[in-house]
């Protein structure tokens, strides 16, 4: 039977090929702008770090106080940042499983090759857990350990890349690097590691930016490495030199911790909020500071990281899926219905409501794998072209995965039967020709 | 026209019907918010820098290798090297520059204590910036070179600058207008006296921010720190020489540092706006694809509607109607449909502004965009429906006679 309904679908679908044709494209349309978006949306709200997403969490306290007039960009007007003075005491007080402060900043490498000019490159200063809590992956080497971050140790990460620029892609590691005006020694190389979005900072180029090497916090505190990033600073100043701003109330450090179970997350609650308390008791604070503890999810959420321009794009493009389907209702109930005369004379020879059902369905089923199918080649079209023109930040989210193909081909099937529920319902209640001749 | 016989028709076609008023509603409700969004990109990215000669004003990005104390010096070395170039106007030097997408924002105000003040962008800079950049002044003066403090960046601890200049956005906002020469403002803690106002500058970063677009506050300070920008103007049509005359003398003075990014100020431009651009392209792509997509779907139920009926309308003709009067039929026809399907779209466009108000609108749809978008909804109506109405007007009197 499924063979002959096909059969019935395509002779059908030869019949009036303008019409066929309009109803695929409309579906093919609607499914290449909604899946193009929806791509560019998915990766832009994906998982950063699947399996581990549950078990990171940013800690966060209000350093400026419910009298604060700053700026703070974040719903609950809690800093996404931490002060030196807060993030040097969780590190030191060592609550969590793994934690690490961090910040980025922008250091120059001096070729050995004095021909070579000296070259810029994004780094950031952070802890040896980093790594083992991000999981990050390492070609060469591997990361430094809590020794090197309390000896304040020159060495260094490199990512897989500048170790490609720096060396060729060989084994670096033992090798001298000379960072600013200091040797520093390659410890690790890693392997080829970008998390989208980038979770740990979402500050600036979330989507794109990478930083190229890590080195120790503590060895960049000591260095008086300056942060490139953002930092807040209220009324009272980021102080007086590089001393003066470390025991300033200016925010600019973020800080990660590993908590694998609900019980760590409860413990590291119950210490954040008796951090809050002790502040308030050594009269660092005059209030009882909020607090709040969020893991990769709901830090990403928090920070409105899929940007508004993808949001807006997305469901624009989904509202013209939604008129591609009515118009292929429309075409489809044209269609149908143009052949009552045959539907009667297969229901006066026997064939049930459910047969015609089953025969029209069947047919919307074709013109929606056809329109996907001719969507597929949209999506393409349509990914290339916001690589051109979307923001360049938002240009690398334009990537056609396995799951996006699959997203697609069954959207345009559910959204084409959908739209054939009624035309086929129609169809169904055409009566056979048998009563067609007494009436 | 007698419309009754049109609703008594279109009553027996209700689903058609309702298909393409939904279609028109919907195609209605994104044009209208689409338009708005597109014509507000579009203005961003025209928006004027306040810099006059955007294609002969460049910078170069300077850092210098490891910490030196004679940062300060070097910096007065390099700017008189690149001030002596024969190519060069002027040049000035600031640890951010316009359109950078980062920026040092601080809270300004005239009254300490009463009221969250303005935010604006800060530029230190030297007693050249309004040369280099060709800022225009329109009150007060510039900075006078010796009144231009060596800064070591940002945890300085200053009590005071002195003397700042300014953009007239910034001073209308200070005091709602009234003239700010002369007076004390604060900036954060520390306490200037504005000097100057000048007509425009636009801040390191505008995205987002549409209430901080135009503040911008010039600060005499020679910012001596590692990371810093060199602002140059170059003689006009000499901008390509210029820069490679500049990156040259810088290297020889000193190989202790790297250089990045010369960029003149409307490749800059076009850098910083190119996602707005994008945003307006890929909004007008899918409001064509919508708009012909609409139009193909009034084609097919309109010709499916002829088709059915060309019984009727023979009878009609035979009965003496005009083809005019068919053609017109099927016109006024749409027109109701499309009349229903624009209210319904207005509403839905409101709702639609509303949500994006949230996100990317930054102001209530402005009633042009919604009558401009039942114009074009209307019209598109009329131009889709031509077709078909015209093979409805062709259908011939005889038609009646020989049965369906």
């Amino acid at each position: 039977m499924f063979g002959y309904y096909f059969n019935l679908a395509l002779r059908s679908l030869r019949r009036n090929v303008v019409l066929t044709a309009l109803m695929i494209s409309a579906i093919g349309i609607g499914i290449g702008a909604s899946m193009t978006m929806l791509t560019v949306f998915r990766a832009a709200s994906g998982d950063p770090i699947p399996g581990k997403s549950a078990q990171l969490f940013v800690p966060q306290i209000d350093n400026f106080g419910p009298q604060s007039k700053m700026p703070i960009e974040t719903d609950d007007l809690l800093p996404p940042v931490v002060t030196y003075f807060d993030a040097d005491e969780w590190m030191r007080s060592h609550p969590a499983v793994r934690q690490a402060a961090m910040y980025p900043i922008s250091i120059t490498i001096t070729p050995s090759d004095p021909t070579r000019n000296p070259i810029r490159a994004d780094a950031r200063a952070t802890y040896g857990d980093f790594f083992s809590m991000f999981n990050v992956p390492f070609q060469f080497g591997g990361p430094w350990s809590r020794v090197e971050d309390s000896s304040h140790a020159a060495v260094i990460v490199l990512t897989r890349e500048l170790n490609h620029v720096l060396f060729g892609g060989a084994n670096s590691v033992g090798k001298n690097l000379l960072v600013g005006d200091k040797t520093y020694r390659v410890i690790g190389v890693m392997d080829e590691w970008r998390p989208t979005p980038r979770f740990y900072d979402v500050d600036g180029a979330t989507f794109s930016g990478q930083d190229q090497l890590f080195l120790p916090f503590t060895r960049a505190i000591e260095e008086q490495m300056p942060t490139v990033a953002r930092f807040n600073c209220d009324q009272t100043g980021p102080g007086k030199g590089w001393q003066g701003l470390l025991a300033s109330n200016c925010v600019w450090i973020r800080f990660w911790v590993e908590l694998p179970s609900a019980r760590d997350v409860a413990s590291y609650q119950s210490f954040l909020h008796n951090y809050a308390a002790e502040q308030l008791q050594r009269g660092r604070f005059n209030w009882r500071a909020r607090v709040g503890l969020r893991n990769v999810r709901q830090w990403l959420s928090y920070n409105h990281v899929v940007p508004p321009t993808v949001e807006t794009l997305t469901s624009v493009s989904f509202a013209l899926l939604l008129v591609c389907i009515l118009n292929a209702i429309g075409l489809m109930l044209a269609k149908f219905m143009a052949r009552t005369g045959v539907i009667s004379i297969r229901r006066a020879l026997g064939a049930s409501r459910l047969a015609i059902f089953g025969q029209f369905m069947l047919e919307a089923a074709v013109i929606g794998l056809a329109g996907g199918l001719v969507g597929l080649g949209l999506i393409q079209l349509g990914l290339v072209s916001c690589r051109l023109v979307l923001e360049r930040d938002l240009s690398v989210l334009a990537r056609l995965h396995g799951s996006d193909v699959l997203i697609a081909m069954t959207l345009a099937l559910v959204a084409t039967l959908l739209a054939g529920l009624y035309p086929t319902w129609r169809a169904m209640q055409v009566p056979s020709a048998l009563q067609l001749k007494t009436q | 026209m007698d419309i009754g016989p049109i609703l008594f028709s279109l009553r027996r076609n209700k689903v058609g019907a309702i298909l393409i008023v939904l279609q028109i509603a919907l195609t209605l409700a994104v044009l209208c918010n689409a338009l708005f969004i597109i014509e507000q990109q579009i203005a961003l990215s025209r928006a004027p820098t306040g810099i006059t000669e955007e294609s002969n004003t460049f910078f170069i990005s300077n850092q210098w290798i490891g910490k030196t104390a004679d940062l300060a010096a070097r910096l007065q070395t390099d700017l008189a090297t690149l001030r002596a170039l024969p190519q060069v106007a002027d040049v000035t030097v600031s640890p951010s520059r316009p359109l950078g997408g980062r920026g040092m924002g601080m809270n300004v105000t005239l009254y300490p204590g009463k009221g969250r003040g303005s935010l604006a962008s800060v530029f230190p800079v030297d007693d050249h910036a309004l040369n280099a950049l060709g800022l225009k002044l329109v009150a007060g003066r510039n900075f006078r070179p010796e009144e231009v403090l060596l800064s070591h960046g940002f945890t300085d601890d200053y009590k005071s600058w002195g003397n700042v200049i300014v953009t007239r956005e910034l001073a209308r906002r200070l005091d709602s207008g009234r003239d700010v020469l002369g007076r004390t403002a604060w900036l954060g803690k520390i306490k200037a006296t504005i000097i100057g106002v000048v007509d425009q500058l636009v801040p390191g970063r505008v995205a987002g921010d549409s209430t901080t677009a135009e503040n911008s506050v010039l600060v005499p300070l020679l910012w001596a720190d590692s990371n810093i920008f060199y602002i140059v103007r170059a003689n006009p049509g000499q901008v390509a020489t210029a820069m490679a005359f500049a990156r040259d003398r810088l290297y020889s003075i000193s190989r202790q540092r790297t250089i990045a990014s010369e960029l003149t100020f409307t490749e800059a431009r076009q850098d910083f706006y190119h996602g707005a651009r994008g945003l307006a392209l890929l909004m007008s792509s899918i409001c064509l694809i919508l708009v012909g997509v609409t139009a193909f779907g009034i084609i097919g139920l309109t010709s499916y509607w002829v088709s059915q009926r060309r019984r009727q309308i023979g009878i009609r003709r035979a009965l003496g109607a005009t083809a005019v009067s068919i053609l017109r039929y099927f016109q006024m026809e749409n027109l109701l449909i499309a009349g229903a399907g624009s209210v319904l779209g207005i509403v839905l466009g409101l709702a639609m502004n509303l949500w994006m108000l949230q996100s990317i609108a930054s102001a209530r749809l402005p009633l042009f965009y919604l009558i401009a978008g039942t114009v074009l909804v209307l019209g598109l109506g009329q131009v889709a429906v031509l077709w078909p109405a015209l093979r409805a007007a062709a259908v011939p009197p005889a038609t009646a006679a020989r049965g369906s």
